[in-house]
C-alpha cells in the first residue's frame, strides 16, 4: 500500500474546484427542469446537469408576476431523482436565496436574469460562497464584471423563453469578437479597453495574454433545435443550456437526446442531421422585436 | 516516434489532457467516432459526466470497438469519470450505465459528496518525491476487488478509513482526481513512460 496523506490540509471552495466543475461540463447540455420527473427525463437523455427553477422562461414570459428561486422541497426532490449535478437559479442580487441553495447542497447557483431581479445595482458577492456561481452576460464587459464578483462560469444570455437563437448569437459574437480584438491590442490600448468595458484591467490583460475568458463560457437563451446547438458551439460556446426548448416542445425526451448528440458532434453535419430527424414540432418561437420584456437587459 | 494517444472527446475535459500530452511530446487524436480509434498507442478517458459519456459512447457506436481495443491491451488512463468508465463495477450508477471493466475496482460515484465538498489536497504518490496537487471534484471513490490492483495513492477520510485514489492494474491507470487541471505533468509523464 502506498503512503497516504492525512487530508487535513484539504481545502474546499477553491477557484480551481469551482471552475473545475464547469470544465467537466464542457461539451454537454444543461437542461432546465421544474420537477423531479422532468429531471429524470433530462438525465435519461444524457444531460450533464439539470437546472432547477420554479417555471421555465417561456411560462415566466407568458404568466408574468415575480419569478423566484424554486421551492427547496422541489430542489431536494430533483436532487434525489438524479445522480448528475443539480444547479438552481437565484434572483440577481438575492444573496439570501443563494445561501439557501448552498445549504441545500446544489452544485452550481445561477444568478439569473430569467428570475425577477432583487437588487437594481448589485450582484451577489460570489467570493463569499463555497458553492460556485454561473452568471449571464450579453457582452464582454458584463462577463468580466461577473467574473470579478466571483462567477466561475459565464453563459451568454440570449433571450430566454423565445425559442429564437438570434440574441444568443449576438451575445456570443460580441463577447468572442471583443476577445479576438483584445488579443491584437497593444499594452496602451488595454487601458482603454478596460475603461470601455467597465471591467478590471487585470482581467483584460489576462485575456490579451491567453485569448480566452478565464472561466468556461457556455451559451443559453433561445436554443430549440439540434442545429441551434451546433451553431452556437461552432461560434465558440463550450456547452449549452436549454431552457424552454425541451419541455415546451412537442416531444421532450427525443428532442433532449438529439440536442445532446448535436452538442457533442457539432462539427459533423451528418451527425447533426441524423440527430435532427423526425423530432416533431420545436417550441413555438417569438419574434424579439415584439417582446414586452427583454430578460437579457436585466443585470448591470 | 512520438506515441499517438487518443483522448476521448465526447464530453468533458478533453482539452486539458490534450494540452498536457502535447507538452510531453505525444501526438493526440480526439476520439468521437469509431474511425478515430485507428492507430492509437493509448487512450485517455477524461473527467466529465460518466452517465453522459456512457450514453454517447453507445450512440456513436464507439463503445464496442474501444472495448475490443482495451481487451487486446490498449493502455488507458482514466481520470474521475474515466475511472468510473474503466472500473469492473460501478456502485450508485444508473442501471444502464456501461463500463469497460478494465481494472479490478468497484467505484462509488460522488463518494466524497456534492460540489460544496469538492476539495484540493496534496497527495503522496508512490515513486514521486514531491507531493502531487490533488484536485477532487464530485470525485469517485474506489474499493479494490482484485489483489493484482496496485494502489499508488490513497486518502484518509474523516472516518479514519483509507480510500484508494490512484490505482494501476497492468497498463490501466485510474485517478479519482484531476491531474489535467494542474500544471503538474508528472502523472501524464508516468503514463507515457509505461506505454
Amino acid at each position: 500500500m502506498a503512503e497516504s496523506t492525512s487530508g487535513s490540509d484539504s481545502q474546499v471552495g477553491t477557484v480551481r474546484v469551482k471552475r473545475g466543475l464547469a470544465d467537466m461540463l464542457r461539451g454537454g447540455v444543461i437542461m432546465d427542469v421544474v420537477t423531479p420527473a422532468e429531471a429524470k427525463i433530462a438525465e435519461d437523455a444524457g444531460a450533464v446537469a439539470v437546472m432547477a427553477l420554479e417555471r421555465v422562461p417561456a411560462d415566466i414570459r407568458r404568466d408574468g408576476g415575480v419569478a423566484r428561486m424554486s421551492d427547496p422541497a422541489m430542489v431536494e426532490g430533483i436532487q434525489e431523482a438524479v445522480t448528475i449535478p443539480v444547479m438552481a437559479k437565484a434572483r440577481i442580487g438575492h444573496f439570501a436565496e443563494a445561501q439557501i441553495l448552498e445549504s441545500l447542497g446544489v452544485d452550481y447557483v445561477d444568478e439569473s436574469e430569467v428570475l425577477t431581479p432583487a437588487d437594481e445595482a448589485h450582484h451577489i458577492d460570489k467570493w463569499a460562497f463555497t458553492v460556485p456561481f454561473v452568471c449571464g452576460a450579453t457582452n464582454l464587459g458584463e462577463a468580466l464584471r461577473r467574473i470579478s464578483e466571483g462567477a466561475c462560469m459565464i453563459r451568454s444570455k440570449g433571450e430566454a423563453g423565445t425559442g429564437n437563437i438570434v440574441e444568443a448569437v449576438r451575445h456570443l459574437r460580441s463577447i468572442l469578437g471583443d476577445i479576438r480584438k483584445i488579443t491584437q491590442a497593444d499594452q496602451a490600448e488595454l487601458f482603454d479597453w478596460a475603461k470601455q468595458l467597465q471591467a478590471p484591467l487585470g482581467l483584460v490583460q489576462e485575456i490579451a495574454e491567453t485569448g480566452c475568458l478565464p472561466v468556461p463560457m457556455f451559451c443559453a437563451g433561445g436554443i430549440a433545435t439540434p442545429a441551434d446547438a451546433s451553431l452556437v458551439m461552432q461560434l465558440g460556446a463550450e456547452a449549452v443550456f436549454v431552457g424552454s426548448g425541451i419541455f415546451k416542445s412537442e416531444d421532450p425526451a427525443p428532442r433532449a437526446k438529439a440536442i445532446v448528440e448535436a452538442t457533442t458532434h457539432f462539427q459533423d453535419p451528418t451527425m447533426v442531421a441524423k440527430a435532427s430527424r423526425g423530432l416533431g414540432d420545436a417550441m413555438p418561437g417569438l419574434e424579439i422585436g415584439e417582446l414586452e420584456t427583454k430578460l437579457a437587459e436585466r443585470g448591470w | 516516434m512520438a506515441p499517438i494517444v487518443g483522448v476521448l472527446a465526447l464530453q468533458g475535459a478533453s482539452r486539458e489532457h490534450t494540452a498536457a500530452l502535447e507538452k510531453l511530446g505525444a501526438t493526440v487524436h480526439q476520439v468521437r467516432l469509431p474511425q478515430d480509434l485507428v492507430g492509437l498507442d493509448a487512450i485517455v478517458i477524461p473527467g466529465g459526466e460518466s452517465t453522459t459519456i456512457s450514453m454517447l459512447l453507445e450512440s456513436s457506436e464507439t463503445f464496442e470497438p474501444l472495448a475490443e481495443l482495451l481487451n487486446q491491451g490498449l493502455p488507458a488512463l482514466g481520470t474521475c469519470a474515466g475511472m468510473i468508465l474503466l472500473a469492473k463495477e460501478v456502485l450508485d450508477g444508473r442501471p444502464d450505465q456501461k463500463s469497460f471493466a478494465q481494472i479490478g475496482i468497484a467505484v462509488r460515484r460522488n463518494a466524497f459528496g456534492r460540489q460544496i465538498a469538492s476539495f484540493e489536497t496534496d497527495l503522496k504518490i508512490q515513486n514521486l518525491d514531491q507531493p502531487f496537487p490533488g484536485v477532487f471534484i464530485r470525485a469517485p471513490g474506489a474499493d479494490i476487488l482484485e489483489p493484482s490492483v496496485e494502489v499508488l495513492a490513497s486518502l484518509k477520510l474523516d472516518s479514519g478509513e483509507e480510500t484508494p485514489v490512484f490505482c494501476r492494474q497492468k497498463n490501466v491507470l485510474v485517478t479519482s482526481f484531476h491531474p489535467e487541471l494542474t500544471d503538474d505533468l508528472r502523472l501524464h509523464q508516468f503514463f507515457l513512460e509505461h506505454l
